[in-house]
Parts: structure tokens; C-alpha cells; sequence
């Protein structure tokens, strides 16, 4: 009898708290930054793709859902030539943003991805590319690698000499 | 054999070894970079450091390099010790200062040697904060791409270029730590042995080019053991695929055949699967009156087959199965094989030779022991290359073996052996029409043709053995060269002699068996190698069938309306005129082949057949050893085994044997119960209900990724994966994760060791057979006790004839083969068409280096640009064999100019 009385007082003063509900679409919950929701594509600060086509992510990814082709430019700089995630297979686990060396592939703080068709969950790189560095600005693989691409040559990284002269003799 | 204890425990290993061969033999985890199995140790990086003690009370030790410490009785050394193990990380940690940060756009990534050991010794955090060295790359031609910034300066690229496989063009330039390897400017690297610096280097300065053009990592790869379609070697390869296209191929170690190493035509040549000249699905060409489209192709070719009497034309370049499906379904006197006159009588005269006779076909490595060599009429570089550079390790070995017994040090010392033995090298005797690049190596090169060659090969087997005649008429210098080449093959142990296809000649093969027997008559161990022209020819011979020239008459009279062609040009077999009388002659030509050629256009109804990568069968290489290859993916359309489509045409006829055949166990099985000769080959991989611990056995590794993704794009349901029924592989991640028998190891991988080194575990020493012994089965074993029946007949010396010139093959490792010039970079390499004149004759016909030079043979008019070669044998003319565009003119035979 104590106890069905202290339940509806309970009850009753739940009636003056704060209430939790998001009236959601209309409300919108306030996600963290690091959030892990939609997948995208970053760009550095130059504004070009990070992806260097590494196949990192692809092998990290529990559920095997990140393909894609390496291919390059004609000055050496590797990208992407498709890029495809089936989000209908993806666990936003974040593996993927974790094993990419270059910042390239990020979790958004966004899952509104909801789909009736579920052909429409796998992404290409046009859906994954957004025109943002995303969470981590001013990184630029390219120019710590000492791989040569277009107005980078041999000896322009950071941390980098001028390329050796083989036929010197000097130390 | 020594006991040596490591870590307090006591290991038996082998005597004669270093301690890091002994270590790595024994299952242990040792970094290295510079010494590699086949290249010895130098004792370079400094990595392989352990802690060698005096006795069981010495607690303090030394740091010795493992790779230059020779093994004792009762050795105390551990491998886990600290200051070994910290002294190893900060070797690593050095060696790393320098390099660039580019592991994600570095093609060896993935199956990086350096990535694994530094993994190994624990460097995880890079501690020096200070400029990189960088240098500038070279451009190295179409197959290696050359990133010199990554290079930790072990050496080992040039110890294999130059010092193993007698490069010139790749050297180490520059000084202290400044050092260089590279070329002395850019441009295509010379040897044809280059590709395998991709696998040589430990990191990615040499990285293959062709892999680069779609670019797969090594995980990613769904690969299979495979056998290379390039020469009649059949040395062992994996082949690799993503994405429903061929992307690598890599070596497959084999302690019998090839070892660690390809030649460039093997490792590149696979790029016509990924053709766009394939024949992808059936056609069927129509002529009025023909019945309705729609109809399955098989019914088509049903109805062609029924029409009247139906021959099989075989081929050199498909498997034993496809060519007895073939012989069965039209009968065996209605088969014939697919090869030219030439190579018919030279194939079986070789393989009449290995069957009959007393001396046995040496195997590769077995090639590499001989001490004493020598080649009868063959540009080994061009027709067979990897025995070359196994010729190039055999005139090692008397030096080596001298050098190690004088000076007391063992042979693994590469650098002080190398030293000590400096310039000389082993008996190597060369006939041949042409230079060669083994000519450098040789104590003797003689070039004259082919009559000439065989005639001082008969000489040479008269000096060793009174049975065989004397060879009147000699020239003075022939007779000088027979005498030096006898005297130098009497002080041999093992000697080996060399010939093969490329003469053209009945009578160098002759004589080689000649000498071999003479040789073997005198007690000592002789060995013979016959170089073959196709990846099967040995294994079409062994099958046995008609010859095309009598396929051709029958056409030519009208007895045969269909003919079934296997996997075969026949504008490669015959001149341009006979053949296009031949097909004009055919009512229906059904043609079972992998690209659109001069033959496809002929015929009426064209199959589809798979590559080897999409493809099971066996093949039978030089020596008479039965190998498999297994399928890496199943193709896209209607493509598949030649075999199978044959059964299924079988089937539908009701063929009271083939019928009941469905799959590959079950084809072998017939083959063998028809043919006795291919007893063993049911054996040469695990049957197809094989498993290990109940699973079948992966093509691709645990890392494989973006099963969910990679055909999301076409629907985003996964289809069901392929199942292989006929082997005991699968086409999934899925499976047994052990060690699988060596017959169908897919890829190369130890926990720890994501490269190529990983062999090491697979072997039983290293640089020894794999585990369960080395894949493949010799068929032909030779009579030991036979009466030798040596040939009596020498040839008569060759004499120029006024006006005439006898055109003599040459053959190019880039060009001369098939299949392999569809690889772009091949292609890129390849001659351009030439007719080769000795200077005098070029006066002669009075023509001057690139001048046309015009000739008819058969009706047909040739105009060949004149290249002049005074080396060439007077009244004898070179020309290129079977590159595209040239059209087949016969050789060897005199043509009037």
C-alpha cells in the first residue's frame, strides 16, 4: 500500500522536472563533435581531396563495406578513382577514421540518413566528398610525405633537404 | 650436427649455415634486410644482431651479427636478450630517420619487409626531429617504378642486378650518406631479370609499374598458385586479382624450378587477360541459310559437328585437359597438334631423348649446381630466360668451390668470397648463331650455324665416346673448340648441356644428346636441358596426336568439313597463304580461344575460353614436370575452361567418355587411366573435396576487404560468392588459416611477416623445399640402364649458296611470345621487324643498315629493314620470330634474294 503511494507522488513530482524528449524532427538534439554519424570525404587546406587511396579504411572496416580504386594524377598524386560505402552495411564504429593516415575519411555528427530504398545507402565519392577539412583544419598529408606531386618536388616537404647531389664529394 | 642453444634452450641445426639461416630455419623471429637466401650475407644493416655468449657462466656476452656468424657445436647466443633487442630498435630507428612518411602512397605498403621489421623490433614513435635527406627519382622504362627517398642503403638491389643476374646498367653511385642506387641516367633497365627488384628490395624504391596502374594492395588481392604461360620452363607463380581484372604476379617459390626469382616476361606478360581484344562471349557468325539466332551456342556447334567429319586441332599454350577433352571428343586419328612442322619433330625428338635415353632432364636448381655447361645453338636469355640465370649461378660454382676450400670461408660470405674468386668463373661453352649475353661468362663462344653447331657437338661426343663417328671435314678452329670443350666436360662432375627449339635444328638436339650420353658412358653425371617453345609443348607431345600438316591436307581434299581449333593462331603455325587456303577450304571453323586473332576472324563460332588466371589445368614444363595451375576468379560473361566447354559439347553429343566427366578431378583421373605415361598427375594438387580441419582452403588473406561494397553499386544485396567445385580453394576469406600443402599455397604470409620473406616459413630451411616437398611431378625419368644408341649421322658443314641465304629464327624474351605482348610495357620493348645480314653479304646484296631488303617466299613479298651483325655467320640471315606484325616466313630455310 506504502509503496503504490510513494510510486504515483513519484509519479506526480515528474511533472515539475525538466523534460527530455526532443520533440524531434522539428527539435533537434545537440550532438557532440565527436559524434560518430555520417561518413564524408574531406578536402585539405588547398582544397584538394585528402583521400590518397591508401586502402586503410577498407581494411580496418569489421563489416567490409569501403571500396575503392587507387589511381593518379599525371604528376604522381594518388586519389581515389571511386570511393563507395554501403551504409546499409556500416556500424559507424569509426575504425575507418581511426586507421586513415591522412584525415581524409571523418564521422560527421549527423545520421539523418534514413532511407526507403535501401539501394540509396551505398554512397559514392560524390556523396562522400564534402568541401570542408572537417574536424582536423591545416593538415595536408602531401606536404609532410616525401612522395614529389604537382608544384611539390623532392625537398619541399616540411622537414625535408634539398634533394642530394650524387655527383658531389663534398660531406 | 651442431647443437647450439638459444635463449638456454638447445637446437639441432645444420652444419655449414650462418646462425641467422639456422635461427630464421628454426621458426624464430630475426629482423634482417641486407642477406637474402639466394644473395648470401654481407653483414650490411646491422640488424640481425643477437648476443653471443662464451660458456654457461659468461653473463655478459657480445653483440654478434647473426647473418656473418658461422654455427658451432655447443654456441650460446639469445635472441630476446635487452641489449640485443634495444640494439636492433635503434639499427631500426636510424634507418627510419630518413625515410618519407609516405607508407599510404607507397606501393609496397602492405607487403613492406621494413614495415614488418620495424613492427618486429617495436620502433613505434619516431624520436629524431631533424631534416630528411631527399634525392631525385629516375625514370627506370615501363615495369619498375623507382622511389629512391625510401631507401634504407642495404645493398641488396645491387648484389642481385649485377653481381646475380649480370646486369650492367644499375649501380650505386655517390658516397657516405649520399649513396645512390639507381642508373647512371635515366632510362629502361637492361636486364630482363629487373622485375624482380620489386620483390628484391625490403621497402619501396623498386615498385612494379604495372601493379601501379591499378593499384591493389596485397590484402586485397584474391590470388591462387599459378603457373607462368611465358616460356617451357613452367616456373611457379601467384597470380592476384581485384575487381574482376588480373593485377599481379608475383613468384611463387619453388626449391625445384624457379626459386625466389621470374624473368621480366613471366612477372609482366599477364596483361592480355585483362585485354580488351578478349573474346568475352560465344559468337556465332551466320551465312544464309543458316538457322535461327537464339539457339545456345552449343546447339550451333552441335549442328556444325554433325554435318560431316569433324578433326581437332590441339595447341602448345592449353592445358593437358583441354587438349585431351579435345583429342577425345573428335577421336585420335582425327586430333592433331597445333604446332608447326619444325617444332613437332623437335619437340619429339626431345622428349624421345629424355624417355629412351640414359641422362636425365636437369631441373632448374639442378641447372644452377652444374659445374661445368654447355649450350648447343640457344640464346638461353630470349628462349628459356631463368635458365639462363641459373647457367649464370653454375659458372659460379667451381671458383666458389675452390675459394671456400682454399681460404677456409663458407659460401654464404658473398662479399669475401666474391673477393677471392674476382674474375673466374667455370667452364661455360656457347654455340650459337648469334652473340649471346651469356657470352661474357663463357670460356668459349662460338658462332656459326646451326650444321656447324651440331657437327662440333658430334665432335665433342667422338672425343668423349669411340662409339660415335668421327666427324670428317672439320675446320681447324672447330676442331680446336671440340677438343677444349671435351677436355673441360671430361673434368666435370656434374656437367650440363644445353639445347633446344630455338636452332631449329634436328641435329644440335642430336648432339647433345650425344655428349650427354658420351658423358654418362664415361661414368660421369651428365644432365640435359632442352629449351621448348611453348608453356605446353612438352605435355601436347607426351599427349601425342597427328601432324598439322596432315590436318591441312585433309582440309585441302575436302575429307574434313569441321574443324575444332584449341586455343591456338594458326597464323603462327603456318605461312599467311597455306592458312588462308586452309580456312578458305573449312566449312565451319569453331575456334575455342582467350583474344580476337587472325584465327577468330576465320571462324564461324567462337568459344569463349578462359586465361590461365580464370582457369584450373596442368601443364608439363621442359623437363617433363606435370605442374598445376589453379583458377584465381571466375570470369566475367560466358567465359570459361576450354576443357569444360568441350565436355559440355560432349555431353550434348552423347560422347560415351567425356559424358560422364564434370569436373577437373574427374578429367585427370581419365587422363591418366588413357594414358599411362601421365601417371601422378591425379596427385599434384589435393582433390577437390580436400579440406584442413573440415574448411577449404582461402585465395584471399584475412584482411580481405569490401566484400559489402565492391558490387553495392549494381545492387546493394551481396550476391552468393563463386564456389569452387573443382579444387580444393575457395573463392572467400573464408577457410583454413594454417599452412596449406605446397601444391596450393595461394599467398605468402606469416603472423609478423606481411611480405614476400615470409617464405622463410613455408620452407623447411630456408632457401630448402617447402614444407611436404616442392610442388609439380617429374613424368619422364630416364632409362638408367639403357643401351645408349647414339646418332651417328653428323650434318654436312654449312656452305653459303650464291644468291641465297638461309634465315635463321631469333628469338626475343619481349615479342617472340604470344600472349605477353598485349602487356603494353612488353610491347614498349619489343623490336621492331629487321632482317639480320652478316656485312659481307649485306655488300653482297648491296644493301647498308636500314635499307629495305626485299625477298619472296611462297608468293609472298617481304621487304625487311637490314640490320648488320658481323658476328652472324656468313650466308645466314636473322629474323625475328613471332612478333606481331611480321608475318611468318619459315625458318630455318634458304630463300632466294
Amino acid at each position: 500500500m506504502f509503496s503504490l503511494l510513494r510510486s504515483m507522488w513519484l509519479i506526480f513530482l515528474h511533472m515539475f522536472h525538466k523534460r527530455d524528449t526532443y520533440q524531434y524532427p522539428e527539435q533537434k538534439a545537440p550532438l557532440p563533435a565527436r559524434w560518430r554519424g555520417r561518413i564524408a570525404l574531406t578536402r585539405d587546406p588547398d582544397g584538394e581531396e585528402r583521400c590518397v587511396g591508401c586502402y586503410l579504411c577498407a581494411a580496418a572496416c569489421p563489416v567490409d563495406c569501403i571500396s575503392l580504386q587507387a589511381t593518379e594524377d599525371e604528376h604522381g598524386r594518388r586519389y581515389p578513382e571511386f570511393f563507395r560505402i554501403n551504409f546499409s552495411r556500416c556500424i559507424f564504429c569509426g575504425f575507418c577514421e581511426e586507421a586513415c593516415p591522412t584525415y581524409a575519411i571523418q564521422l560527421l555528427p549527423d545520421f539523418e540518413m534514413a532511407e526507403y530504398n535501401r539501394q540509396n545507402l551505398v554512397y559514392e565519392k560524390h556523396d562522400l566528398l564534402i568541401n570542408s577539412q572537417g574536424k582536423y583544419p591545416g593538415y595536408n598529408y602531401y606536404k609532410i610525405a616525401g612522395l614529389a606531386i604537382h608544384n611539390k618536388d623532392k625537398g619541399d616537404a616540411q622537414h625535408e633537404e634539398p634533394p642530394v647531389d650524387i655527383k658531389s664529394l663534398l660531406p | 650436427m651442431p647443437i647450439i642453444h638459444i635463449d638456454n634452450k638447445p637446437y639441432e641445426v645444420k652444419d655449414g649455415k650462418n646462425l641467422l639461416e639456422a635461427v630464421l630455419s628454426l621458426g624464430f623471429n630475426l629482423p634482417y634486410f641486407c642477406w637474402h637466401p639466394a644473395l648470401g650475407s654481407v653483414g650490411a644493416c646491422r640488424q640481425c644482431a643477437v648476443k653471443a655468449f662464451r660458456d654457461e657462466q659468461d653473463t655478459k656476452g657480445r653483440l654478434v651479427m647473426a647473418c656473418m656468424e658461422p654455427v658451432r657445436d655447443n654456441m650460446r647466443i639469445s635472441i630476446a636478450d635487452s641489449d640485443a633487442a634495444g640494439f636492433r630498435k635503434h639499427v631500426i630507428g636510424w634507418l627510419m630517420t630518413n625515410h618519407p612518411h609516405d607508407c599510404a602512397v607507397c606501393d609496397e605498403g602492405g607487403s613492406c619487409h621494413l614495415q614488418d621489421m620495424t613492427v618486429m623490433t617495436g620502433h613505434n614513435y619516431r624520436d629524431y626531429h631533424f631534416t630528411k635527406r631527399t634525392y631525385n627519382n629516375q625514370y627506370l622504362g615501363p615495369f619498375l617504378n623507382h622511389e629512391m627517398n625510401r631507401c634504407i642503403q642495404c645493398y641488396r638491389c645491387v648484389r642481385f642486378y649485377k653481381d646475380f643476374a649480370g646486369g650492367k646498367d644499375l649501380d650505386v653511385f655517390a658516397a657516405h650518406n649520399h649513396v645512390y642506387f639507381g642508373r647512371q641516367q635515366d632510362g629502361t633497365l637492361e636486364s630482363e631479370f629487373s622485375g624482380n627488384l620489386a620483390e628484391i628490395c625490403p621497402t619501396g624504391v623498386f615498385t612494379d609499374k604495372t601493379l601501379k596502374q591499378h593499384y591493389t594492395r596485397k590484402w586485397d588481392l584474391t590470388t591462387a598458385p599459378s603457373i607462368c604461360q611465358g616460356c617451357g620452363l613452367g616456373c611457379n607463380i601467384i597470380a592476384g586479382e581485384r575487381y574482376g581484372s588480373l593485377r599481379q604476379i608475383t613468384n611463387r617459390y619453388n626449391g625445384d624450378v624457379n626459386g625466389y626469382f621470374l624473368c621480366d616476361r613471366g612477372r609482366y606478360g599477364y596483361e592480355f587477360v585483362n585485354s580488351k581484344e578478349r573474346i568475352t562471349e560465344p559468337l556465332v557468325r551466320h551465312y544464309p541459310g543458316d538457322a535461327a539466332n537464339g539457339q545456345p551456342v552449343l546447339h550451333h556447334v552441335r549442328n556444325r559437328m554433325k554435318a560431316g567429319k569433324v578433326i581437332g586441332i590441339g595447341s602448345p599454350r592449353a592445358s593437358l585437359e583441354s587438349n585431351y577433352a579435345l583429342k577425345e571428343l573428335v577421336g585420335a586419328e582425327h586430333f592433331y597438334l597445333g604446332i608447326s612442322e619444325n617444332d613437332h619433330e623437335l619437340v619429339s625428338l626431345m622428349l624421345k631423348i629424355l624417355q629412351q635415353g640414359p641422362v636425365r632432364a636437369a631441373t632448374m636448381q639442378e641447372a644452377a649446381a652444374a659445374d661445368a655447361v654447355l649450350i648447343l645453338g640457344e640464346d638461353l636469355t630470349n628462349t628459356a630466360p631463368m635458365l639462363a640465370l641459373s647457367v649464370r649461378q653454375a659458372v659460379r660454382r667451381i671458383p666458389v668451390q675452390e675459394v671456400v676450400s682454399s681460404i677456409h670461408m663458407p659460401a654464404w660470405q658473398d662479399a669475401a668470397v666474391r673477393e677471392a674468386v674476382q674474375e673466374s668463373k667455370g667452364p661455360l661453352f656457347i654455340l650459337n648463331v648469334l652473340e649471346t649475353k651469356l657470352d661474357e661468362l663463357a670460356a668459349g663462344a662460338y658462332h656459326t650455324a646451326p650444321d656447324n653447331i651440331a657437327r662440333i657437338g658430334f665432335a665433342v661426343s667422338h672425343l668423349l665416346s669411340g662409339q660415335v663417328p668421327e666427324v670428317t671435314g672439320m675446320s681447324d678452329e672447330g676442331k680446336a673448340a671440340a677438343q677444349k670443350i671435351a677436355a673441360a666436360l671430361k673434368a666435370a662432375k656434374n656437367p650440363l648441356i644445353i639445347a633446344g627449339y630455338s636452332s631449329c635444328n634436328e641435329a644440335v638436339i642430336k648432339a647433345a644428346a650425344n655428349v650427354a650420353w658420351a658423358l654418362k658412358e664415361q661414368g660421369i653425371d651428365a644432365m640435359l636441358s632442352f629449351t621448348v617453345p611453348e608453356c605446353n609443348s612438352m605435355g601436347l607431345e607426351m599427349l601425342g596426336g597427328h601432324r598439322l600438316d596432315s590436318a591441312i591436307d585433309e582440309v585441302m581434299n575436302g575429307n574434313a568439313a569441321t574443324v575444332i581449333i584449341l586455343e591456338n593462331d594458326l597464323y603462327r603455325r603456318m605461312d599467311q597463304h597455306t592458312a588462308n587456303h586452309f580456312f578458305d577450304r573449312c566449312k565451319d571453323v569453331i575456334l575455342l580461344d582467350h583474344l580476337f586473332n587472325a584465327t577468330a576472324e576465320r571462324a564461324n563460332i567462337l568459344l569463349p575460353a578462359a586465361t590461365f588466371a580464370e582457369a584450373d589445368g596442368t601443364l608439363v614444363s621442359n623437363e617433363g614436370r606435370a605442374q598445376r595451375f589453379l583458377q584465381v576468379f571466375t570470369a566475367a560473361g560466358s567465359m570459361q575452361e576450354s576443357w569444360r566447354w568441350l565436355l559440355q559439347i560432349a555431353t550434348l553429343n552423347g560422347h560415351p567418355v567425356l559424358q560422364h566427366l564434370a569436373h577437373l578431378d574427374d578429367i585427370v583421373v581419365a587422363i591418366q587411366q588413357r594414358y599411362p605415361v601421365f601417371t601422378g598427375i591425379e596427385s599434384l594438387t589435393p582433390p577437390a573435396d580436400f579440406r584442413m580441419a573440415g574448411q577449404k582452403i582461402p585465395r584471399e588473406t584475412h584482411r580481405y576487404s569490401g566484400r559489402t561494397a565492391m558490387q553495392a553499386n549494381l545492387h546493394v544485396s551481396e550476391p552468393k560468392p563463386p564456389e569452387d567445385e573443382d579444387t580444393a580453394l575457395s573463392f572467400t576469406m573464408e577457410g583454413y588459416r594454417g599452412e596449406p600443402p605446397s601444391s596450393v599455397i595461394p599467398f605468402f604470409w606469416a603472423p609478423g611477416w606481411n611480405s614476400v620473406q615470409s617464405v622463410n616459413k613455408y620452407q623447411v630451411e630456408t632457401g630448402g623445399p617447402l614444407h611436404g616437398g616442392n610442388p609439380g611431378k617429374r613424368l619422364i625419368e630416364p632409362k638408367v640402364n639403357a643401351q645408349t644408341k647414339f646418332y651417328m649421322e653428323a650434318p654436312q658443314p654449312f656452305l653459303p649458296l650464291s644468291g641465297h641465304l638461309l634465315l635463321v629464327p631469333v628469338y626475343h624474351i619481349f615479342g617472340s611470345e604470344e600472349l605477353s605482348v598485349h602487356t603494353p610495357g612488353i610491347a614498349e620493348r619489343m623490336p621492331a621487324p629487321y632482317i639480320m645480314l652478316h656485312s659481307e653479304d649485306a655488300r653482297r646484296f648491296q644493301v647498308t643498315e636500314g635499307h629495305l631488303l626485299y625477298f619472296t617466299d611462297k608468293g609472298h613479298q617481304y621487304a625487311l629493314p637490314v640490320i648488320i651483325n658481323d658476328k652472324l655467320q656468313k650466308g645466314a640471315a636473322g629474323i625475328p620470330v613471332g612478333l606481331p606484325h611480321m608475318q611468318v616466313a619459315e625458318a630455318p630455310q634458304l630463300v632466294k634474294i
